[in-house]
């Protein structure tokens, strides 16, 4: 095979894909050359993910055809993809929790020796594969025991070992810190350098600028420019995306801040939080800094009553309330938007309206109403944008950006005093991701108080009041917002005081 | 939420966005697809009821329909609660041996302590929610799997009734207990009327109240029901005690049809229940199910069932065509859902 950087690896002519009502992708074609970083961005429900799921032969095309080295490719299953040299890193993960890194690794390829798995082999291998993506964990080890990131890197070492000619990663960075966007940003670079050709779906315009060689811009299911990273800047490129200007990405209104409303003091949870103490503020936004798997999930949902509490204490409005579950914390007035939408936040085979008032359910004496339900839903859909054809429909069928909408949508209706945003803007364009801080910041106006939970500084610096640093399981510190900067904030994350002296 | 919509910004000011691809004809497309789908098991039965109409000369006979009626009430109430069950994505395989147990005990109510009849139907019923309540309660507090509780629970009850009856018959039932599996009123057989009223409210149920709505999203996704504040655990329990109550009130159905208490009733039972609500588009995976579809899954069985009998068909190919029809239900099912299946109901 050519490795030529002249001649393309993959081509789409005129790819279309229907689905009952919508034209996800319509008539699109594209050419990806190998070795190059060739990103692919467009508003939620664009067709960004449904254009790699063709490619990756998750779904079938309508209509066109897909070309890889010069070759027309018959749709055969994923399956087939994959050992034609197309690998896809999934927006949601595809590996089975209960089997070792090495089995997830070699699924469906297993070395065998005499007719039986050769595991030294397996987990030889996986080992080599595992130190390519620069992971240093035993192959033995559980999937189900990894973080998000590990998880990921271990899906890149899985295509590497397919011998991937174009690797695929839709939203690969959505949960994960700036260390490791870092780090995978390497892996990346490694692969190019040997002539893969990346197709690469974020929703985040500085990682987009940081690595990628061309951009595809994608509206409507339509290709709307591919155009190669010197041609681009950020204005340019939200206004491709989104058909107009985004003035302030980050519209932080001015608001009044009041009483205590939340009173946390010694929070404890075995092996993972540690003696947690902080007061929050009427109409504040506080932020939760820190790594992945540093506790800021965790002690918002020991906060909310997800999980069971070994000591600690928590007063909502001066009054002293007993959280032994998400519904108790509800009744006292506090909500929690988790940062896993598909595991434990969306009921997918309901409809969108059932999932907007779930939490919220518009019930006289136990019987519904169903018109209240309705304007609810459509109200919400209104300001939030969802882009949907009807409220009814299937929240499994939406476009991740869609689905976070819904969630959002869902928590606003609680009319809670205290609200945690976990990764509220995971997976959401910029345009929707404007409208939801500029929510977040009305409802601060209101004199609710809100905290906001994110993997990507430049959010918490922008919007909130306060940022709390964690770290493993404890308040690292607190930095007001005339004092914030990155470097504070990553020192405390990271414990390297050192900076911090300099 | 409303306080913000009235509050302007420059992000919020935009024109709202136009409803995306949905033109109406679109729309009533996706209804009718819908709609249709969801008439397939109808339609199934439909046409083996006209098979059958001009295949047998009995079959489209007052008696014979009576007799399909009250056959297939025993079957309906219960399944009426497995549609519950099966949508948070349980099961209850204890569902026979319940019939059986609260049956034979409410004849004993009868005939060994001279309650009357009435009352013992609703003793009958209570049992059956006891031992549903059993079920929950290890479910939920015990965190026991909805199967293995179930299979337990399933042997559990057909011992006692063993236990208790000597593995004989009860008998001695005044003429008229009979009326709850055999009486009419104005030439409407009673178990069809009980079925239907169940059935109603039971729609209702699912449809218009909170506990229909927190069946759907617990089977839908369970932690994500708990985390909206939905206490699972107390509704899981109350659905199990509901298919209980189903169980125990059919099972009193069942003594009522041949007057007397028998211990081997419902030997096999769970098995067309389950069947039922599967045929008429409950999944085992949860989320998914609706009374009318399980009605129908009970009906359609029934008839092919009694069918058979008609026919002459011997027994042992009853089952097959059964399990056949098992088969092409839930293929059909999953079909439309992956071709055409987009809105949520
Ligand atoms: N299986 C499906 N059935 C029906 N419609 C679908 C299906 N999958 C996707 N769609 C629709 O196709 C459109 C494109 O969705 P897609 O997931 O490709 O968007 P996306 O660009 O990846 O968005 P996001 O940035 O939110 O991930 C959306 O309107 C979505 O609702
Ligand atoms: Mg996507």
């Amino acid at each position: 095979m050519s490795l030529s950087k002249d001649e393309p690896v993959l081509r789409l002519q005129h790819i279309s894909k229907q689905f009952p009502g919508v034209f996800a992708v319509n008539d699109v074609s594209l050419d990806v050359y190998p070795g190059e970083v060739h990103v692919v961005a467009g508003e939620n429900g664009a067709g960004k993910s449904t254009l790699m799921k063709l490619l990756s032969q998750v779904e079938k095309p309508s209509s066109g055809t897909i070309l890889l080295n010069h070759e027309p490719i018959r749709f055969h299953g994923p399956q087939h993809a994959q050992s034609l040299g197309i690998a896809m890193i999934y927006q949601e993960f595809a590996l089975a929790p209960h089997l070792t890194i090495a089995q997830n690794m070699f699924l469906g390829q297993e070395p065998l020796r005499l007719g039986l798995i050769d595991r030294s082999t397996e987990i030889q291998r996986s080992r080599t594969l595992l130190k390519q993506v620069g992971l240093n964990i035993d192959p033995r080890r559980l999937v189900s025991g990894l973080s998000v990131a590990e998880q990921q890197l271990v899906e890149i070492a899985k295509a590497l070992s397919l011998d991937a000619k174009v690797v695929i990663m839709d939203e690969p960075t959505a949960t994960l810190t700036e260390q490791e966007i870092h780090e995978l940003f390497n892996v990346i670079h490694n692969m190019t350098e040997r002539g893969i050709a990346i197709l690469y779906i974020s929703h985040r315009l500085d990682e987009i600028f940081r690595i990628a060689h061309r951009v595809t811009v994608m509206r409507d299911g339509q290709v709307v420019a591919t155009l190669p990273r010197a041609e681009i800047d950020e204005k340019k490129l939200i206004r491709l995306m989104v058909g107009r200007e985004i003035a302030n990405l980050y519209p932080k209104p001015s608001t009044t801040i009041g009483e205590v409303v939340l009173r946390v003091t010694g929070i404890t949870r075995a092996h993972v939080l540690r003696n947690c103490s902080f007061e929050l503020h009427a109409g504040e936004i506080l932020g939760f800094a820190g790594l992945v798997g540093a506790g800021r999930t965790e002690l918002a949902r020991a906060i909310f009553g997800a999980d069971r509490i070994d000591a600690g204490t928590i007063e909502v409005e001066g009054k002293k309330v007993r959280i032994k579950s998400p519904e108790a914390a509800i009744q006292a007035g506090i909500g929690y938007l988790t940062e896993d939408r598909k595991r434990d936040g969306l009921a997918m085979n309901l409809g969108i309206d059932q999932n907007i008032t779930m939490a919220h359910l518009p019930v006289v004496a136990g019987i519904l109403n169903l018109g209240q339900e309705r304007r609810t839903a459509l109200q919400a859909r209104d300001q939030l944008r969802i882009r949907t054809p009807s409220i009814r429909r299937k929240v499994e069928v939406l476009s991740g950006g869609t689905q976070q909408k819904v969630i959002v949508a869902r928590w606003l209706e609680t009319q809670a005093k205290v609200l945690f945003f976990d990764e509220p803007t995971r997976g959401i364009d910029v345009g929707a991701k404007a409208e939801i801080f500029d929510l977040i910041g009305k409802l601060a106006q209101q004199g609710r108080a809100i905290i906001l939970i994110s993997s990507y500084l430049p959010e918490l610096l922008n919007m909130c009041d306060r940022i709390l640093v964690i770290r493993e399981g404890q308040i690292a510190g607190a930095v007001e917002r005339e004092q914030f900067s990155e470097e504070r904030i990553i020192a405390l994350a990271t414990g390297a005081r050192e900076i911090e002296a300099q | 939420m409303k306080n913000i919509i009235n509050s302007s910004s420059e992000v919020a000011d935009q024109p709202p966005i136009e409803e995306v691809g949905a033109s109406f004809t679109q729309r009533l497309r996706e209804r009718l697809v819908d709609v249709v789908a969801q008439l397939a098991a109808g339609g199934a039965l439909i046409i083996v009821f006209i098979y059958l109409t001009f295949a047998s000369p009995v079959f489209l006979t007052l008696n014979n329909l009576f007799n399909i009626v009250s056959q297939t009430a025993v079957t309906a109430v219960i399944a009426i609660g497995m549609t519950f069950v099966i949508i948070t994505s349980g099961i209850d395989l204890s569902v026979g041996s319940n019939a059986a147990l609260s049956g034979v005990l409410g004849v004993m109510l009868i005939v060994n302590s001279g309650v009357p009849w009435p009352l013992a139907i609703l003793g009958g019923t209570i049992i059956g929610g006891i031992i549903g309540l059993v079920n929950g309660l290890l479910i939920n507090a015990a965190r026991l799997s909805p199967f293995i509780t179930t299979l337990g629970m399933m042997g559990v009850a057909r011992g006692l009734v063993s236990i208790f009856t000597n593995s004989v018959g009860v008998y001695g039932t005044p003429d008229d207990f009979q009326l709850l599996g055999q009486g009419t009123i104005y030439g409407i057989p009673i178990p069809l009327l009980v079925v239907v009223l169940l059935a109603l409210l039971a729609h209702l149920i699912l449809n218009r109240t909170r506990l229909g709505r927190y069946t759907y999203a617990i089977g839908s996704n369970g932690e994500a029901a708990r985390l909206s504040g939905i206490p699972i655990k107390r509704y899981l329990t109350l659905i199990y005690v509901i298919q209980g109550l189903l169980a125990g009130f059919a099972g009193m159905i069942a003594s009522s049809r041949v007057n007397s208490g028998q211990p081997n009733f419902g030997i096999g039972l769970e098995l067309d229940v389950i069947a039922a609500a599967v045929i008429g588009g409950a999944s085992l995976f949860g989320g998914q199910g609706t009374i009318l579809g399980t009605l129908i899954g009970a009906f359609l069985i029934s008839i092919i069932r009694n069918g058979a009998v008609l026919l002459n068909v011997n027994i042992y190919y009853q089952n097959v065509i059964i399990g056949v029809v098992i088969w092409l239900a839930v293929f059909w099912d999953q079909f439309r859902r992956r071709k055409f299946a987009v809105a949520s109901r």
